[in-house]
């Protein structure tokens, strides 16, 4: 892809071992300068991918491309793009100066240059009183942000990160989290940053690629995948939500009108195969629906039970027909109004545009 | 609070202090019976007046000694002067030894990373496979290395063979044939400890080197190597002290020219014309020496470590 301005292209990369397939022809694009995140459950092969873009894994077929080079075969110190690894991999017989030292050295840079460097970036991550100390003296926080500042010295073209905050417990995790995305502000640097976490995704990104099992399942802004997933994994991965089978009762270019198992009715968007008479699957967020008493609306079921989770409530609906709503309160003066008793009959009120049609 | 962990911590080391004794006990009686006895037994027997056809006279005397490092003519009348003799014999020693060590590692190395390199499961069949000719005696495998090394021998046809050389090159009884018998005899010494530390090794510190921009060359030089330093400190002095006092090689290998520390105690003990003063003298020396290198090496590595961290 020679002449694009993405900073990385891969193009149909797959990844065998043996004759275990763990990428299925992946193509993405990741932008110059923006907060790129992977995302897929584990054993998604979100490492091998970030592991073929720095080079220590071979890609098996396809092209990766790096601001339009071709990069898929060189060794990894030859590629500009740098790594925090997830268990840091700080060289430990070195002072954290040294550790940020090195990449610099080893592009050329004089003792003193990169000297000056290391304490630029050591600052960068309040780290500079510790540039005497040893790894193993540091915490894992600290760890953590000398790894950064490692991989970010020498000024790469990309930064991977994998899984980074996994080991830091989550008030650390939390914090990390926004000063991460202000470095990368700060410095303009493309980040490509891996994680199981949908919430880390999900607070993080420019762009979100989510993965599983293999392949590319979407790719879009944060809001976007959250707001229109394109299918069932998606839908379930990111967020919470409601799974219904439904068919199509009727559909014209823009609004389709699905019926539940259960005889009840709701428009949605429609989307490229809505027929009428097809079986498809939507998705209702459970914060897109608010409870009242019940009032002879054909949308009312019974409270099974109220989970109290902080923030808000999440109250189990059945409808008729044996299914089952999650409907999300929040934990607010006007929401606690809306909370009723599990055994009371209540009516279920879907906002509009919040039934999400399903490609499978 | 610092005045309350100290308490604790003294009562707590007094509870396990009696236990540590006697648990302890029988790695003394085996360190008393096979080290420090043997060891000062030599002692006593270096300053022993020596018996003339072996054995010793219990009475005292600096003889051994003196004869080792001065030389008083052939009636012990003259006037002192040093004696090179055996000071040029321990020093062609420590030279061939590490010579032999340098060798080894350069062998024992990339050997060890080879090793630990492989797949978990085929690691312990590399591992037997380079002990197995350590099952057979060393006597037997240096005369076989005679046998290998000689002008008519297996190497000397192969290098002819190859055109390599056109005539058979004189390797036994050289310098070279003690170095070669050496390192042989001692290479697993150097192995198994590099193998054990590069085993133990993060791999992932080489992926991060690399993704540094640092070649292969480097990350060896400059991450692998400090890494596993340990082991190959311990492997070069379980190699260079065997080496310093082995006999056989010198021996066989090496001819009459060669002689080394080991072969010189060796014949002070052995038949008629022995001196078992003068044996036990020249060993006390050698363990002297020994140690001397072993605590440089120790207070290397120590401040090594001490630069290394503020
Ligand atoms: N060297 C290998 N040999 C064989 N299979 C491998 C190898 N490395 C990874 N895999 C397989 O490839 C798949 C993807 O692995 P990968 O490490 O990329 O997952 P991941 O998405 O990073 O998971 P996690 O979130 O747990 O780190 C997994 O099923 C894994 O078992
Ligand atoms: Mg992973």
């Amino acid at each position: 892809m020679p002449g694009s301005r993405n900073a990385i292209d891969v193009c149909n990369a797959v990844k065998r071992y043996g004759s275990f397939t763990a990428l299925q022809s992946i193509t993405l694009s990741i932008r110059d300068n923006e907060f790129f995140t992977l995302l897929g459950p584990s054993g998604c092969g979100k490492t091998t991918l970030l592991r073929m873009i720095a080079g220590f894994e071979e890609v098996t077929e396809g092209e990766i491309f790096l601001f339009g080079d071709e990069i898929e075969n060189l060794p990894p110190h030859q590629r500009p793009v740098n790594t925090v690894f997830q268990n840091y991999a700080l060289f430990p017989h070195m002072t954290i100066e040294q550790n940020v030292m090195f990449g610099l050295e080893m592009r050329g840079s004089s003792k003193d240059a990169a000297r000056r460097k290391a304490g630029e970036m050591l600052e960068l991550v309040q780290l500079a009183q510790f540039s005497a100390r040893k790894p193993s003296q540091l915490s894992g926080g600290q760890q953590q942000r000398v790894a950064l500042a490692r991989a970010l010295a020498p000024e790469p073209k990309v930064l991977l990160l994998d899984e980074p905050l996994s080991a830091l417990d989550l008030k650390l995790r939390q914090a990390m989290r926004s000063e991460l995305k202000s470095i990368q502000r700060e410095t303009g640097i493309t980040f490509t940053f891996v994680t199981h976490d949908q919430e880390e995704a999900l607070t993080m990104s420019d762009r979100i690629a989510v993965m599983s099992a293999g392949r590319l399942q979407q790719l879009g802004e944060a809001r976007d995948i959250y707001e229109r997933p394109v299918n069932r994994f998606v839908a379930d991965f990111i967020g919470e939500t409601n799974l219904l089978d439904a068919r199509v009762e009727a559909a014209d270019a823009s609004v389709a009108t699905c019926r539940l198992a259960n005889g009840l009715t709701l428009d949605c968007d429609a989307i490229g195969n809505a027929r009428p008479g097809a079986d498809v699957h939507l998705s209702i967020r459970p914060e897109r629906m608010t409870l009242a008493a019940a009032n002879g609306d054909p949308w009312q079921g019974t409270v099974r039970e109220n989970i109290f989770v902080g923030t808000d409530v999440q109250t189990v609906v059945q409808l008729q027909g044996g299914i089952e709503l999650t409907v999300r309160t929040q934990n607010s003066a006007a929401g606690v109004a809306t909370i009723f008793d599990p055994g009371t009959d209540v009516a279920v009120d879907v906002e509009a545009g919040a039934a999400r049609m399903l490609e499978d | 609070m610092a005045g309350a962990a100290a308490v604790g911590g003294s009562v707590r080391s007094e509870t396990y202090a009696s236990a540590r004794n006697w648990l302890l006990l029988p790695s003394w009686a085996v360190l008393g019976i096979f080290v420090l006895a043997p060891v000062a037994m030599m002692l006593v027997y270096s300053f022993l007046t020596k018996e003339f056809r072996g054995g010793v006279i219990w009475e005292f005397t600096l003889a051994a000694y003196d004869q080792f490092f001065f030389d008083r003519g052939l009636f012990g009348d003259e006037p002192a002067k040093i004696e090179w003799t055996y000071i040029l014999i321990f020093w062609r020693s420590i030279w061939q030894a590490g010579l032999a060590t340098v060798l080894a590692l350069l062998i024992g190395f990339p050997t060890a990373y080879f090793i630990a390199t492989r797949p978990a499961h085929t690691r312990t069949v590399w591992v037997f496979l380079i002990t197995i000719p350590y099952w057979v005696n060393l006597l037997i495998r240096t005369v076989s290395m005679k046998f290998l090394l000689r002008d008519q021998g297996p190497l000397n046809d192969f290098l002819l063979w190859t055109g390599l050389i056109d005539d058979p090159i004189r390797i036994i009884n050289t310098n070279a044939a003690v170095q070669i018998g050496l390192f042989y005899s001692y290479l697993p010494f150097m192995v198994l400890p590099i193998y054990a530390s590069v085993e133990r090794y993060n791999f992932a510190l080489s992926e991060a080197a690399a993704d540094l921009y640092a070649d292969k060359w480097t990350t060896l030089r400059r991450i692998v190597i400090p890494s596993v330093r340990p082991g190959i400190v311990a492997g070069c002095i379980l190699v260079f002290v065997p080496s310093l006092g082995a006999f056989l090689a010198p021996d066989l290998l090496g001819g009459a020219k060669n002689f080394m520390i080991g072969s010189l105690i060796e014949e002070q003990f052995k038949g008629n014309a022995g001196n078992w003063p003068f044996g036990a003298a020249a060993s006390m020396i050698l363990l002297t020496l020994v140690l001397i290198i072993l605590v440089f090496l120790a207070r290397q590595q120590a401040r090594a470590e001490r630069e290394a961290t503020p």
